[in-house]
């Protein structure tokens, strides 16, 4: 009997895949095409306190092995979120992770505290967007401020927090630390990396924002040296991502240290990835003998 | 029951049929399903380029299960579509977005009109619109290279423009419709957004219904990434705010809806 149950902070999963934030709307998209009983976790869309706007277009362009968006967050507000998107999930027999977005401390604090009563498992605090002006990514490159603003979310959530790292810094593992520190009760990572293209017909930038998030099967190495690094340096839990595409990759970064995986930008070019990297685990565990998947965590 | 799904295809004919455009029939069991102004995602084999390329149905065939495509070689993926033999895998995500309002031809004065590449989504829409009053078809190219003219000739009375003047009116769609005095009710058109623009304009200043078909850099076609956003006049019922994905939402919108 193969055993994919993982444990993250308290909340038992029945098997560690997930989504990753903002590539799988609140799964009603995609429950056309996967079987969201089958996830260990719906990891949803940001979503602030208010609506968001987002960016002006275009917001996404493709570039060798990745892509690169500036949605720039754009979401319907924390009311309309707790209205439609909960009940709907709620349907399914997975988890609930719910990414929160915010501009200032005051705006992840009114999120948080209006899921304190909702039935969602986990709270992933997204202080890494590096598409908004606003949008976190000043929380998430200091340790200090990191520190700072998981404390106070951490003060006010009912549920479990993971605090999403933003890879561009200096060094993960000071990141890492000051969420730790600060009482997160665990981390995702990576999100996405800063980068830009440009039209060269036009002599512009392909995106309106100029910069973008990259993410992809390009991104995939750095995700996995990230999350290894991270592992040595923190105990708490690990939701790894970054370029998953399939069961192999997904074993990759729980050999580094994860205790989940998020599939993200190759949702769009497989919308089965999900579901088929949950089959390729148990394979995997079937070729090897591996009675209990988390034994493999981190052993590399 | 229509039904989004990603499969691979097969290529039944593919040719060229003007320079940098090609015409492609491919097999695929979401064809039935297909309507007049929705359009498929198309994936390259190339595995450097991840995101399909959104291409607009051209022509339906329910009874062999068949799609067409015609579509211009903008980049590698396309260029890589192009290649395709007979017989050769295409993977494709379908049928996606909504398509053209057709109960609003009924009885109706109706205006078709396609630029460049906007005109393929015209054929299938030619050929199911029902009791219309009169179908004028107004096409726009580069030159004279008229692809797809003379299917479209079938299903209305065709009009031409092209940019150098070497068939038809010299202009644009535009143009042609005040050269040849033409008068209707109703609009459908997919073109460049310079030409969305102008019928939205036209449509406002002669009180005529217009529907428009957009185009966005996409990426996941299903309404989940939030990449192909236009601007709408009213809050999106979706988004709770001014902005509706092209991809599920459209691509066709009321030309008065849409902040284009």
């Amino acid at each position: 009997m193969l055993n994919t149950k993982i444990n993250i902070a308290g909340v038992e999963f029945k098997n560690p895949v997930m989504t990753a934030s903002g590539t799988f709307g609140s799964g009603m998209e995609y429950s056309e095409f996967v079987d969201l009983n089958t996830l260990g976790a719906v990891v949803t869309k940001g979503v602030a306190n208010v609506p968001w706007e987002g960016n002006p277009t275009p917001r996404v362009q493709e570039t060798y092995g990745g892509m690169l968006n500036a949605i720039g967050l754009q979401n319907p507000g924390i009311d309309v979120f707790i209205e439609r998107d909960i009940p709907f999930l709620k349907q399914y027999d997975t988890k609930i992770i719910v990414n929160v977005c915010g501009r200032s401390a005051a705006d992840y604090v009114e999120v948080v505290e209006k899921l304190a009563d909702q039935p969602v498992d986990m709270l992933e605090i997204n202080v890494s967007c590096p598409n908004v002006k606003h949008g976190g990514i000043a929380f998430g490159q200091d340790p200090k401020c990191l520190f700072d603003i998981t404390k106070e979310i951490k003060a006010k959530a009912k549920q479990p927090i993971i605090m999403k790292l933003s890879p561009n810094v200096t060094d993960i593992t000071e990141m890492a630390k000051a969420a730790e520190a600060a009482g997160s009760d665990a981390i995702s990572l990576i999100n996405t990396i800063t980068g830009m293209k440009i039209d060269i017909h036009k002599r512009t930038f392909a995106l309106a924002n100029k910069t973008g998030g990259l993410s992809g099967p390009a991104i995939k190495p750095i995700a996995v040296r990230m999350v290894y690094q991270a592992a040595h340096a923190v105990k708490i839990p690990i939701i790894g991502m970054g370029g998953i595409a399939n069961a192999e990759d997904a074993i990759e970064f729980m050999l580094a240290g994860a205790s989940g995986v998020a599939v993200g930008a190759m949702n769009f070019v497989n919308p089965y990835t999900t579901a088929e990297v949950v089959k390729g685990i148990e394979a995997y565990m079937e070729q090897y003998g591996i009675e209990n998947l988390r034994d493999i965590i981190g052993t590399v | 029951m229509e039904h989004k799904k990603k499969e691979a295809a097969v290529v039944y004919r593919q040719q060229q049929i003007a320079a940098g455009i090609f015409d492609m029939w491919i097999e695929t069991s979401i064809a039935p399903q297909a309507k007049p102004g929705q359009f498929i995602s198309v994936y390259t084999q190339d595995k450097s380029a991840l995101l399909p390329r959104p291409i607009s149905i051209c022509e339906v065939d329910r009874k062999n299960s068949r799609l067409r495509i015609v579509y211009r070689v903008a980049g590698k993926g396309t260029a890589e579509f192009a290649g395709y033999k007979p017989g050769q895998r295409v993977d494709v995500l379908g049928t996606l977005g909504n398509g053209f309002p057709l109960e609003k031809a009924k009885g109706k004065k109706v205006f078709l009109m396609g630029g460049g590449i906007g005109i393929p989504p015209m054929l299938e829409l030619a050929k199911e619109i029902e009791g219309a009053a009169s179908v004028d078809i107004i096409v726009g190219y580069r030159n004279n290279e008229l692809f797809l003219s003379e299917d479209l000739a079938k299903y209305g009375q065709v009009h031409v423009a092209t940019e150098d003047g070497s068939a038809g009116t010299k202009g644009n769609v535009m143009n042609a419709i005040a050269s040849e005095g033409l008068e209707g009710d109703v609009i459908f058109a997919c073109g460049p957004m310079p030409m969305l623009r102008a019928i939205k304009q036209y449509a406002a200043d002669k009180g005529m219904e217009a529907y428009i078909s957009l185009e966005e850099r996409m990426a996941c076609g299903v309404g989940a990434c939030l990449g192909c956003v236009v601007k709408t006049k009213e809050v999106d019922h979706h988004s709770h705010v001014n902005n509706a994905r092209i991809c599920t939402d459209g691509p066709v919108y009321a030309a008065e809806d849409v902040e284009i």
